[in-house]
């Protein structure tokens, strides 16, 4: 299988922080991968950079990010925007947020056919009743002239996968999409980004904080800490065979239905200062280096 | 805005308005100034004062002076005025046209002004020209209306006397209006060099009407567009590749659009007062003007007709403001 995102070596800081510090990370074509941290372990700065949304004061200080054999980093603004929303879709956090509230669920769908396959207003209404359609909405004629607030939740974020699929991307980057959802509605959107990605062929970028997701759709997996590559492998391997002692502590922190819940132990909290200690050596050292 | 609210806004108007007409009422007649003085000529003998005195309902208390007003106002009588001997009716509606046009075109030119400086520091965010841009408005937000038509005055009248400075229309121009509202009227007629010439009157007073204004719409529109622009929405837009400008126009301006309406569209009402002063100032023939030759003359009747316009059209603005700001956000159009 052929790489279509590679990372390789990803350093971002922002101001004297460093928040990223040689990341490295590889999808495959029409795989998905979890990306899993703790708040603060940079998962969402991975997905910031390669959709150029970083804080202005953040600067990558090293390091590329390679998609479909082309440097994202390097490219044109033009041409890097003809690839998002196209080649590259977001999946992201918050349905509640992430719609404009004063337009129509149509002409929000509508616009990313329209600017990207070039489609008329007609048709591309009618490709996003289709799409909503793929994600089990019925009626999805009305649905289209409703407005977001007219709309639940897991109604929400079933828009926004739809649109995240709408142009056949290679590749959906799925910031933690369950979060902000109830748990009876979390297992339905799984299974429906699960039924979209083999419909439309794309690979996902999971990124989570929850193991348990992990386990039940992910390929293979990547454990980020500060900054930081811990462990990565296929999802199988590492969540039997865990290497990295910060992992088998995440998997012992992880509720079960075949553990009792007084099983859980929290991550010790000196493996995690010992973690942070490490970043900041490697933070002196980098420094110490002569550019 | 549900239908019930509206219905409930309109039922308060007319105590509102009562509410206004009473303050009025006995404001004028607790402080000192008599009409009866004004108008009477040197030496008149105390019956005839008493004589002017009774024919204006004047010598009855208070309380029945106001009933009597009330019930006349109510048969849409509001009086005589004592200076100008004529209807108050038809005196505020001769001169209420042009007030309108002069505040219509102020609040145009305000918004134009005001949006363009608020997208144009936008695009600029976080450079030293954006620094400029927000001093300047400052400067402009904080010198009052009355003082920008001091200062037009003196550059555009005086130093470089391009513009008119007096008056509604050139006089060997005038010609016999159907309505009061002229500019209306010349433009739907098709007299354009009528037209021309009352834009060039008004335009030097409705730009002192309308810096202040357009410097208030301008500091709030570009503080919601920087609140909009980092909105997830804005964000996500993006990610989908969509252009800045796109973005800033499809995305960011609707939504930064409603509280700015909302909060500049209530300050309209303070243009509308500074109508007023500078009336005055360019001897422009509104009812602003009026008002203070009314006050001068303790006209009351005049006064009272001319407070209770502005009320009407302050309460008019708040609402029509309430409504646009309903059509601008589908979440309050579905209550």
């Amino acid at each position: 299988m052929s790489a279509i995102l590679e990372i390789d070596n990803l350093h971002v800081a922002i101001g004297a922080a460093n928040v990223l510090r040689g990341v490295s990370l590889r999808v495959e074509a029409g795989e998905v991968r979890g990306l899993v941290g703790e708040s603060g372990a940079g998962k969402s700065m991975v997905g910031r950079t390669i959709f150029g949304l970083l804080p202005s004061r953040a600067k990558i200080t090293a390091g590329c990010v390679s998609f479909e054999g082309r440097d994202l980093l390097a490219l044109p603004d033009r041409q890097r925007r003809d690839l998002l929303g196209r080649r590259i879709a977001l999946i992201p956090q918050d349905p509640m947020t992430s719609l404009n509230p004063v337009r129509r669920i149509g002409a929000q769908m509508a616009a990313v056919l329209q600017l990207h396959l070039k489609l008329s207003k007609r048709a591309a209404l009618a490709r996003a009743a289709e799409l909503l359609t793929e994600v089990a909405i019925r009626d999805p004629a009305r649905v289209l002239t409703l407005y977001p607030h007219e709309l639940s939740g897991g109604m929400r974020q079933r828009v926004l996968i739809a649109t995240a699929f709408a142009c056949d991307p290679s590749l959906v980057i799925a910031d933690e999409p369950t979060t902000a959802l109830d748990v009876t509605v979390q297992r339905q959107v799984l299974q429906l980004v699960e039924r979209m990605r083999q419909r439309h062929g794309a690979a996902i970028l999971f990124v989570t904080h929850d193991l348990g997701v992990v386990a039940k759709i992910c390929r293979s997996m990547t454990v980020l800490h500060a900054g930081r590559v811990l462990e990565d492998g296929l999802t199988a391997d590492v969540l039997v065979k865990p290497h990295h002692a910060y992992t088998r502590a995440l998997l012992a922190a992880t509720p079960r239905a075949d553990r009792p819940a007084d099983a859980l132990k929290p991550v010790p909290p000196a493996l995690i200062e010992s973690l942070w200690a490490e970043a900041h050596r490697l933070d002196q050292l980098a420094a110490a280096r002569p550019a | 805005m549900r239908w019930s609210a509206l219905l409930k806004r309109l039922a308060l108007i007319p105590p509102t308005l009562l509410g206004v007409g009473a303050i009025v009422f006995v404001l004028l007649r607790v402080v000192p100034g008599d009409p009866i003085a004004m108008m009477i000529p040197p030496g008149a003998s105390p019956a005839d004062i008493a004589r002017l005195r009774a024919l204006y309902g004047l010598d009855q208390p208070l309380l029945s002076q106001f009933i009597t007003w009330l019930g006349q106002v109510a048969s849409g009588d509001f009086g005589r005025s004592i200076s100008l001997r004529q209807q108050v009716f038809e005196l505020v509606g001769a001169r209420l046209p042009a007030t309108l046009e002069l505040a219509a075109l102020s609040v145009v030119l305000a918004l134009l002004m005001g949006t363009a400086v608020a997208l144009v520091g936008s695009l600029l965010r976080g450079t030293r020209a954006e620094w400029l841009l927000d001093t300047a408005n400052g400067f402009f937000l904080a010198i009052p209306d009355f003082l920008w038509a001091l200062i037009l005055l003196l550059g555009f009248g005086v130093l470089l006397p391009l513009l008119p400075i007096s008056g509604r229309l050139d006089p060997q121009l005038a010609i016999a209006f159907r309505t009061h509202f002229y500019l209306v009227e010349s433009l739907l007629t098709l007299r354009l060099d009528i037209a021309a010439d009352l834009l060039r009157h008004m335009l030097l007073p409705s730009l002192a009407l309308a810096l202040p204004f357009a410097a208030l719409v301008a500091r709030l529109l570009k503080a919601q567009l920087a609140e909009a622009e980092d909105q997830d929405y804005a964000q996500i837009a993006r990610t989908r590749g969509f252009s800045r400008t796109t973005i800033l126009q499809r995305e960011v301006f609707p939504n930064a659009l409603i509280p700015t309406v909302a909060l500049s569209g209530v300050q309209v009402t303070l243009l509308l007062g500074g109508t007023v002063l500078v009336e005055r100032i360019f001897s422009y023939e509104g009812i602003g003007n009026m008002a203070i030759d009314a006050v001068i003359n303790r006209d009351f009747p005049l006064i009272q007709g001319l407070i209770l316009t502005f009320a009407v059209l302050f309460i008019a603005l708040n609402l029509a403001v309430d409504l646009l700001v309903a059509l601008l956000d589908p979440r309050l159009r579905h209550g």
